[in-house]
């Protein structure tokens, strides 16, 4: 198995009210390709912040990441874009669609960005597989939740990659979407072999996944794959 | 995991940021044009005047010779002596088949006798021009009837300006007493070749026959008569060459010349200042329009934060966000300024109209490509420029904001680049005036009163904010604080709306002040009993006899002032040849050529004040030293200092003088000034005439008196105060009709930039004006908070206007005018409530759908 994210002693502090406040404190773990993560924890643990360190959406105080071989915080800004563009899907809680394309178009922009051609294709049937192809000239406003989050996770499929961030997928949506968002999630991360990272405050929905990290106060509490290492497989409480 | 796998950079993809910047407009398109629509006006002045100034130049062109009327004309202010008659004749006869023509042109009185006109008496101050010849050879005297401009020449009879015929309601057939004679009208001159309607304003013109004009009896010593000499010559001659080469011996006879190519050329200047100023008009209001873009671009970048963030997150690069929007900015620009050029094409078809009285040749309208394609591209550039100051932001939007809407907002403060653009803004403008103007320091005058124009603006917007924000009246009602909250709060309109409105308030304020500080300066000449009339050309036989018919009429003889008309012959003992070669001089040579009226006198009057030297009233002894006094301006014109000698020819006789004073005059009082003041005791006996200076009472008096002089004296002619106020009224209204409708121009912009600020923050403001409905706030409590903060921000926009108003009235009345300035508070305290309560009126209209429909229609449609 080869490593997809690697972290290594990593921190984040920032300047709040005059003094330092550090969010995340030596956090590390390494996941393998085709790995399914959850990240756990109460509001202001910092899990978001560990999420954006590891997309390379930020850069951390200490410490390094490393994804699919790159290490991000020798990267500039634009560098880590590229590296995003490559190998990094995303899906948001609040879907961040952008809400003057229509579906079809913000499926296929991340192929555009490659510089692709003929993405129209590979975007449709991405549509279609979330069961969304008869909206795709519709935008964002006009779909409901549950639709735009289907959108979202097309969208984060559509340039094939290594690993896949969600944070808190399914934070805006009633049980019933949560419920098939989910599934779609798993389904097309199995088909496309793709390491899924979660952020969640849902620990059924964590349960899915392979491994499990708490984080509180900045700091991992608890790892399932330690425990697993020792033969516990119940996490939780 | 240690291998570091390079990454390549992305490329820019241009077409795929072509599409993406035409794929994000389209749900943003209705704004983005109202964004740029604050610069179409901006262009359309500036096309328009760049338009007609193109077509002016090409009819110039076309009509070149129509101008003139003729190929040479040749002037001088005394009659032809033999040497200047040779001169003629010599060019006539050295040019075979050239035509000649002459003409005598004076100030007189003229009698309408059946005119009603209750003001005047049916007498008015008019200028008689005594025709001889087939002058014009090129173009026409335009009359009605067409005909009537040949056929006056064979009779008594005479030509009429409109201006005057109108004003004394007089018909063709009617008659028109020029003197001592009777004239029938046989036409009235719509326009004369070279005339504008400015010029009929000032000096209206009668046209008579050369034949008519010494039994006029007008002609009488003292008479301030032009000579005119116009030549047509054959196709061949080098007119200008010959002229030219002429000069020295029009030179020495006193005499000046005009070509044709001479005639383009002043009338282009004249008009080339006229439409470097208009654009500068037009320019300030662009760039006020550009203030809106810059504000509009700000908040539109704002809401873009969210998409920006999304594509970085998916990968795009900093500058392709940034090329995306540069993209649709630079889109948006080029239809601004396209739709601006062709209004403004549309626009030069109503500048004849306008612009029409100034003009003396017919101008052809058709599109100007030269205009349209300087314009666009001025647009795209300066709009571009201050989108630029925003759009800067777009490269630093981090991408973590997709995970944390509060994570930053945009700044742009430490960006070098920002710096940049506003140096390059500042270059542009200064650029910008520096085309317009040619001059360097008054460019920089430009753009520097411009720049602190819009920092105190901008400046009392920051207090303005400051202040509510720190001295917040927290016990007030609601609707007060609320009011007052949405000053300061963000995505506060407070900036934008204090600086375009406040700067089309200056512009406007400005213009009227002027205007009414040019009149009042000739008003306040004639009030406090003051003389308001002077009566000259009195010839010394019939002083005693007007000062008994003035006294009859119970007018006072404020001043019985004599008039000797000499020429200056030398200057501390060198001629005026001797002058003329020496190069190192730089004595005008007008000094010379002129014929100079001067008077004696014991004392000064009140209009005078001595500023250097010693007054010297009289001369005891024939062999004394004749000490004169000049006119300070006139002295510095001169190179003239105290003790410098002046040879004066009184009519043919020498007369040494030493200036021992200079005089300050006021000439903008209804008196008799004059350049040179001799004492007395030197000029008692040559030939002199008269002025009489008086005051009437009334119009009626003033009326009555002025119909019984011109019967009984009918060489004597009259300036009365009514006139001149009159006359300056109509030129005024002339020329700040004009400048009002450029100014119209930075209004309607202001009011563009205001309805496009109060959209924009209506799209702010909606979702709270919501909140506050969905909590029960009636429609009567939004009205009033919206009313409210429109009005905060319409009076100190206005009041600030008004005050940068009072700054440069006073600026130009103190620089520009020499007179002092009284800030009117009526029309200040009418141009504040106008602005105020249409701020209030727009921001409410465009607040009506948050008013009038259901909170959740709102959100549906709008957000």
């Amino acid at each position: 198995m080869t490593n997809i994210l690697h972290v290594s002693n990593l921190s984040k502090s920032y300047q709040s009210g005059g003094r330092m406040l550090t969010v995340l404190h030596d956090v590390n773990f390494t996941l393998n390709a085709g790995d399914t993560f959850a990240i756990v924890g109460p509001s202001g643990s910092g899990k978001t912040t560990l999420l954006g360190l590891c997309a390379g959406l930020d850069r951390a105080t200490t410490g390094s990441v490393e994804l699919n071989g790159v290490k991000l915080d020798k990267l500039n800004e634009d560098e880590r874009a590229r590296v995003r563009n490559q190998y990094v899907g995303f899906i948001f809680q609040n879907f961040q669609l952008i809400p003057t394309l229509t579906a079809l178009e913000n499926v296929m922009v991340p192929l555009e960005l490659r510089g692709e051609r003929n993405v129209k294709k590979q975007a449709l049937e991405l549509l279609d597989r979330v069961g969304l192809a008869d909206r795709q000239h519709h935008y964002t406003v006009q779909l409901s939740g549950g639709e735009q989050q289907r959108v979202s996770v097309a969208r984060a499929f559509s340039n094939r990659p290594k690993i896949l961030f969600a944070d808190e997928p399914t934070g805006n949506l009633d049980a019933e979407t949560s419920e098939k968002v989910v599934n779609l999630i798993f389904d097309l991360n199995r088909e496309s072999g793709t390491t899924l990272v979660l952020v969640t405050h849902d620990l059924e929905l964590a349960e899915k996944t392979g491994r499990i990290i708490r984080i509180k106060g900045g700091a991992i509490i608890s790892d399932t794959a330690k425990f697993r290492s020792l033969g516990v497989e119940e996490f939780g409480s | 995991m240690d291998a570091i796998i390079r990454v390549e950079p992305t490329k820019l993809n241009l077409p795929w940021l072509f599409r993406m910047a035409w794929r994000d407009s389209r749900r943003n398109r209705p704004r983005l044009i109202l964004f740029v629509s604050s610069i179409i006006l901006g262009i359309a002045a500036l096309v328009a005047i760049n338009s007609f100034s193109d077509n002016l130049r090409h009819d110039m062109e076309g009509q070149a010779k129509e101008l003139l009327g003729a190929d040479l004309v040749i002037y001088q202010n005394q009659a032809a002596s033999t040497t200047v008659k040779s001169l003629l004749d010599s060019l006539k006869e050295k040019n075979p088949g050239s035509q000649f023509s002459s003409e005598n042109s004076f100030a007189s009185m003229a009698l309408f006798p059946k005119s009603k006109n209750r003001v005047s008496g049916g007498t008015r101050l008019v200028q008689i021009k005594a025709l001889e010849g087939n002058f014009p050879y090129y173009g026409a005297i335009e009359t009605i009837p067409r005909n009537a401009s040949r056929q006056f020449r064979n009779g008594q009879k005479a030509l009429v300006d409109q201006t005057l015929m109108l004003q004394f309601n007089m018909k063709v057939g009617d008659s028109v007493k020029v003197g001592n004679l009777s004239f029938l009208i046989a036409g009235r001159v719509n326009k004369a070749p070279g005339q504008s309607g400015i010029a009929a304003t000032v000096a209206p013109s009668i046209y008579i026959p050369m034949d008519y004009l010494k039994q006029t009896g007008l002609i009488q010593p003292g008479s301030r008569i032009n000579y005119k000499y116009y030549f047509k010559f054959d196709n061949k001659v080098a007119v200008e060459k010959l002229a030219k080469d002429m000069e020295p011996r029009f030179d020495k006879e006193g005499m000046t010349y005009e070509t044709v190519e001479g005639r383009k050329a002043t009338i282009g200047n004249a008009f080339a200042n006229l439409s470097r100023f208009l654009n500068l008009v037009g320019f300030v209001a662009l760039l006020l329009g550009c203030v809106g873009v810059a504000s509009a671009v700000h908040i539109y970048m704002k809401e873009k934060l969210a998409t920006v963030a999304i594509l970085r997150c998916l990968g795009a690069k900093g500058s392709q966000a940034f090329i995306i929007y540069l993209i649709q900015l630079t889109t948006m620009g080029f239809i601004g300024s396209v739709l601006g050029a062709l209004l403004g094409s549309a626009i030069q078809w109503v500048l004849p109209q306008v612009l029409g009285d100034f003009l003396p040749i017919d101008i052809s309208l058709s599109l100007s490509w030269h205009a349209i394609g300087g314009g666009i591209l001025l647009g795209m550039v300066v709009s571009l420029l201050f989108a630029l100051l925003p759009l800067l932001s777009v490269r630093n939007i981090s991408p973590l904001n997709t995970l944390r809407a509060s994570y930053e907002t945009i700044t742009t403060r430490r960006d070098p680049l920002r710096w940049l653009v506003f140096l390059a803004i500042g270059l542009f403008v200064m650029g910008f005036a520096y085309w317009q103007i040619r001059n360097w320091r008054e460019s920089l005058a430009f753009t520097v009163v411009l720049l602190l124009s819009f920092m105190v603006l901008a400046g009392v917007a920051a207090l303005l904010m400051w202040l509510v924000r720190k001295f917040f009246p927290v016990s007030w009602s609601f609707l007060w604080r609320q009011s007052l909250a949405n000053l300061y709060r963000p995505n506060n309109q407070t900036l934008i709306l204090i600086v375009a409105i406040g700067l089309g308030t200056t512009l406007i304020t400005t213009l009227y002040f002027v205007q009414s500080l040019l009149i009042s300066q000739v008003t306040i000449a004639g009030s406090n009993n003051q003389p308001n009339m002077i009566l000259f050309d009195i010839q010394a036989s019939q002083k005693e006899q007007v000062a008994k018919f003035a006294t009859d009429y119970k007018l006072p003889l404020l001043q019985q002032v004599p008039i000797v008309t000499m020429r200056l012959e030398e200057m501390n003992g060198k001629t005026a040849e001797e002058i003329r070669a020496d190069s190192t001089s730089k004595i005008p040579d007008w000094a010379f050529n002129r014929e100079y009226r001067a008077t004696y006198r014991d004392t000064l009057i009140s209009s005078e004040t001595v500023t250097e030297g010693t007054w010297r009233g009289s001369v005891q002894s024939p062999n004394d030293t004749v000490f004169i006094s000049l006119e300070d301006r006139y002295a510095t014109s001169l190179k003239v200092k105290l003790g410098d000698q002046l040879t004066f020819n009184v009519q043919g006789t020498r007369v040494n003088t030493v200036v021992s004073s200079f005089r300050k005059v006021q000439w903008n009082r209804v008196q008799s000034n004059f350049l040179v003041v001799f004492p007395k005791g030197v000029l008692e006996e040559a030939p002199q005439f008269y002025v009489l200076v008086t005051r009437t009472p009334s119009d009626k008096v003033s009326a009555q008196f002025q119909e019984g002089l011109v019967m009984n004296f009918p060489n004597i002619s009259v300036i009365d105060l009514k006139l001149i106020l009159s006359t300056l009224d109509e030129i005024l209204d002339k020329v700040s009709f004009v400048i009002r409708f450029m100014a119209l121009f930075s209004i309607l912009t202001g009011l563009l930039v205001l309805v496009g600020s109060v959209i924009i923050s209506k799209y702010q403001r909606i979702q709270e004006s919501v909140l506050l409905r969905t909590l029960g706030a009636s429609r009567r409590q939004i009205l009033v908070i919206t009313a409210l903060e429109y009005f905060f921000l319409g009076s100190l926009a206005a009041a600030t206007g008004i005050l940068l108003s009072f700054g440069c009235s006073w600026a130009l009345a103190r620089f520009s005018f020499e007179s002092s300035f009284a800030p009117a508070m009526t029309p200040a305290l009418i141009v504040f409530a106008a602005v105020s309560s249409l701020t209030v009126i727009i921001g409410l209209f465009n607040s009506r759908s948050i008013l009038n429909r259901p909170p959740l229609e709102i959100l549906r449609t709008e957000v």
